[in-house]
């Protein structure tokens, strides 16, 4: 049975994989069709309730808001991708460097990636934006970096308990070179734990990237982003009170998706768990 | 002071585990249980002290002392074992608290059981590290388990288990782990502090040799059946069950033989 | 007399312990003092030892996969130089094969047994048909067409046989086991030490043994170093040594061992 079948099998990983499926599928359909166009002002159907033919409603303006969210979906799918693979490429590289090299490189790694940590990613994403201004690439720089780090941190010593097994000393003794232990021994093994710190990276990213852009420091205006939108109907929360909940439960449902499937993978990924045959028993003395 | 167990069957995830298992020790007895891994060994160990994992399902009768302990709650539970029964296991590794002293550890079933406390805890950890014969009993108490080696470790355990001053020792493969040498001088100890006290043993082990050097009696399982049972000496010399005689053989085979290879 | 196939002289290793505090010199320990070895083509050896003998460290050197602080060891001619590239080692590692104490560790649980097997071949870039050699040495110990198949589907016993089968599957002319019936029922030893005996005999292999169970040792070597505190105390045939003891510590070990 493979990872994904068992992730099936966990009720949890089940509705968190449909969830996520659907964000990424309403980005991709939002390419080729949306309801409306969701830059389309009407003036005349500004604060529709939910009903036909806006689903949803349509926002102050006159957008309709379901068209907005399925396009705000692009954004959220291209912040968690592009800051996901920002993070497990710094990750990968930093956990390498810090487990797998000489003592006094892996010291030096180890600090830097401490000192790393201690900064907050939302933060320096602020300055960054203030600086150079506000766009969906310092979202995605900054928690892809902000998030690698702390995937290095953890990665690290998944790849230091890997490099420890007889099977790497094994590996060596049938002649096999550093780098081909690495990727035949090391990652492979150590793949679990960087995907579910992947994924619990790509909700932070949607997380940040949704407050960010709330916050004017993300998305441009441009754009319909999920914060964005936020952001627009925030000062009519107190005569229209339910506008607010779409892009709300977006957000939420969203990262909430991806923590889940984050927790629900390392479950599925657990090599104790039987894949087909008899589960190891690891406390010999109790199993009789 | 004696132990009956009649009728055992353990079952765990719907495997039957342990089938019909029984014997009896009686007081000052060593009996031991042999069999290899998966024999339902250990998990009889585990049934008599009430230490089976969740979702085991137990059947039958164990008696100690004329008492029933098959359907007791962890509250009944508790008091017996520890003061009346206790256990030593095979890892000295894992069986001690990493981040506590091991005066502390050798004394917990008298503080809890016996309401021994303070100084007095402190006298009888330090008697108990001399009687299990450990290196400066005074400061050795004070040392945490890393600091000691696996041989000094499973002397703590034993130590442990002699607290609460129990009536039966029981002791899951307590050499297993072991170097040969330190494995000697652990049975020799064992088998003097339970002559001492006048308790009962039962030990568990998969090793014929060691076996005869500790106990009396044996049974012998054989995927949860015990499928032969009687003196250490006569199973030794003449076993009739094919399990016994093909344990005594693969013991033979790699076996040292003193005055070197035949 | 038959060729020397492998010879440790004067090897010794240092391991530095890590300092406490930062003003602290560092101490020093010796895992093991100089040993000199002499293994010959065909012959078996045991290392006798309990833990913190060195035994473990005298193997690892032995298989060029740790550097000696001092001395020298040399396999079939040519010095060992551990700390040189996998490729420059590639006719050590062809010479030499090993099978590790811990049958749960020594698999990696991610790959099928036929690539476990397999992966000497691959990494010596030795030619031929692969999979071909993969199941004629599964076969051998026992475990035919089990390719597909993955480590935690088989017992200690079943696993030892796949690393024994990764162990010999390049032809090594050196097979050493690191303490490889430790984990295992007596049962099942029996049964893997009677496979190594065959193999051993069929493809004319030295074996080298290291065991801290006294029994193993005299039931398959012929020669016999006992070791104790990094120190070789006692070496030479396995009927003498284990038969006639000299050293005191010898014969201590002999003496707890348990019999029937």
């Amino acid at each position: 049975m493979s990872a994904l079948a068992r992730l099936w099998r966990i009720p949890v990983g089940r509705s968190a994989l449909i969830v996520v499926a659907a964000v990424a599928l309403t980005a991709l359909v939002s390419l080729v069709r949306t309801p409306f166009d969701p830059r389309r002002a009407d003036a005349y159907a500004a604060w529709a309730p939910p009903g036909w033919p806006h689903l949803l409603g349509t926002d102050g303006t006159g957008r309709d808001v379901l068209s907005l969210l399925m396009a705000g979906a692009r954004i959220t799918v291209t912040v968690a991708i592009g800051a996901g693979l920002v993070a497990t490429v710094i990750g990968v590289l930093l956990a390498a460097l810090g487990a797998l090299t000489a003592r006094p490189v892996r010291e030096a790694v180890a600090v830097f990636v401490d000192i790393l940590i201690a900064f907050p990613v939302l933060l320096i994403a602020m300055m960054i934006a203030a600086v150079w201004g506000g766009s969906l690439w310092v979202v995605i720089w900054s928690v892809g970096v902000g998030y690698g780090v702390n995937i290095a941190r953890v990665a690290r010593v998944e790849l230091r308990r890997v490099n420890r097994a007889d099977f790497v000393t094994a590996a060596r003794a049938s002649g096999l070179s550093r780098s081909q232990i690495l990727t035949h021994h090391l990652l492979p093994n150590a793949a679990p734990v960087f995907i579910v710190q992947l994924s619990w990276s790509m909700a932070a990213a949607v997380l940040a990237e949704a407050g960010l852009s709330y916050l004017g420091f993300g998305a441009p205006v441009t754009q319909p982003s999920w914060g964005l939108l936020l952001s627009d109907v925030q000062d009519y929360i107190t005569l229209h009170p339910t506008s607010v909940l779409w892009p709300g439960i977006a957000i939420t449902l969203t990262v909430l998706a991806l923590n889940l499937l984050g927790d629900a993978l390392r479950e599925a990924t657990d090599p104790t768990l039987a894949r087909g045959g008899r589960a190891q028993a690891h406390t010999p003395e109790v199993i009789a | 002071m004696s132990l009956i167990v009649d009728d055992l069957s353990i079952e765990i995830d719907g495997a039957r585990v342990v089938d019909r298992v029984g014997f009896e020790v009686p007081a000052g007895a060593r009996v031991g249980i042999i069999g290899e891994s998966g024999s339902g060994k250990s998990l009889t160990a585990l049934a008599i002290m009430g230490l089976l994992p969740d979702g085991a399902e137990l059947r039958g009768s164990i008696r100690w002392e004329g008492r029933e302990l098959v359907g007791l709650s962890e509250r009944e539970r508790a008091p017996i074992r520890g003061r009346e029964m206790a256990m030593i296991f095979q890892e000295p590794q894992t069986a001690l608290n990493p981040i506590r002293r091991v005066g502390a550890q050798m004394t917990e079933a008298a503080r809890i059981h016996r309401g021994v406390r303070g100084r007095r805890a402190a006298r009888l950890a330090t008697e108990l590290a001399r009687d299990v014969g450990l290196p400066s009993p005074e400061t050795i108490v004070s040392a945490y388990p890393h600091q000691l080696s696996g041989g000094q470790r499973q002397r703590v355990g034993i130590a442990a288990a002699l607290a609460g001053q129990p009536s039966l020792i029981v002791a899951d493969e307590p050499t297993t782990a072991l170097d040969v040498t330190v494995q000697k001088g652990i049975l020799d100890l064992l088998a003097g502090l339970v002559d001492d006290r006048d308790a009962s043993l039962l030990f568990i082990t998969h090793d014929l040799a060691v076996l005869a050097q500790i106990a009396t009696h044996a049974l012998v399982l054989d995927h949860g059946s015990i499928v032969e049972s009687g003196e250490v000496d006569r199973l030794l010399s003449e076993p009739e069950h094919p399990v016994t005689r093909g344990l005594l053989r693969d013991a033979k085979a790699t076996l040292w033989r003193p005055g070197g290879p035949s | 007399m038959s060729e020397i196939i492998l010879r440790a002289r004067g090897v010794t290793r240092e391991f530095r312990a890590p300092r406490r505090t930062l003003f602290e010199k560092r101490t020093v320990s010796f895992a093991l003092r100089p040993v000199d070895l002499t293994v010959r083509t065909g012959s078996s050896i045991g290392v006798i030892g309990e833990s913190g003998s060195g035994k473990s460290t005298l193997a690892r050197l032995l298989l060029g996969l740790d550097q000696p602080t001092s001395g020298v060891v040399e396999v079939a001619g040519h010095a060992v130089d551990a700390g040189a590239s996998a490729r420059e080692l590639r006719w050590l590692r062809r010479a030499m094969g090993v099978v590790l104490q811990d049958p749960y560790g020594s698999l990696d649980p991610r790959m099928s047994v036929g690539r476990i097997v397999g992966e000497p071949l691959w990494a010596l870039g030795i030619g031929g048909d692969r999979s071909q050699r993969v199941r004629e040495v599964l076969t051998r110990v026992g475990l035919g067409g089990v390719e597909g198949r993955y480590p935690h589907e088989f017992s200690g016993g079943q696993r030892q046989r796949i690393a024994l089968a990764r162990a010999i599957v390049h032809r090594p002319r050196i097979l050493v086991g690191d303490e490889p019936l430790s984990a295992l029922d007596v049962t099942v030893r029996a049964q893997i030490l009677e496979l190594l005996n065959e193999i051993r005999r069929e493809e004319g292999m030295t074996l080298i043994m290291i065991s801290h169970d006294i029994g193993v040792v005299q039931n398959v070597c012929d020669e016999v170093v006992v070791m104790t505190d990094g120190d070789v105390v006692e070496q030479g045939p396995t009927s003498d040594v284990l038969g006639n003891p000299r050293h005191p510590y010898t014969k201590r070990l002999l003496a707890a061992i348990p019999t029937i």
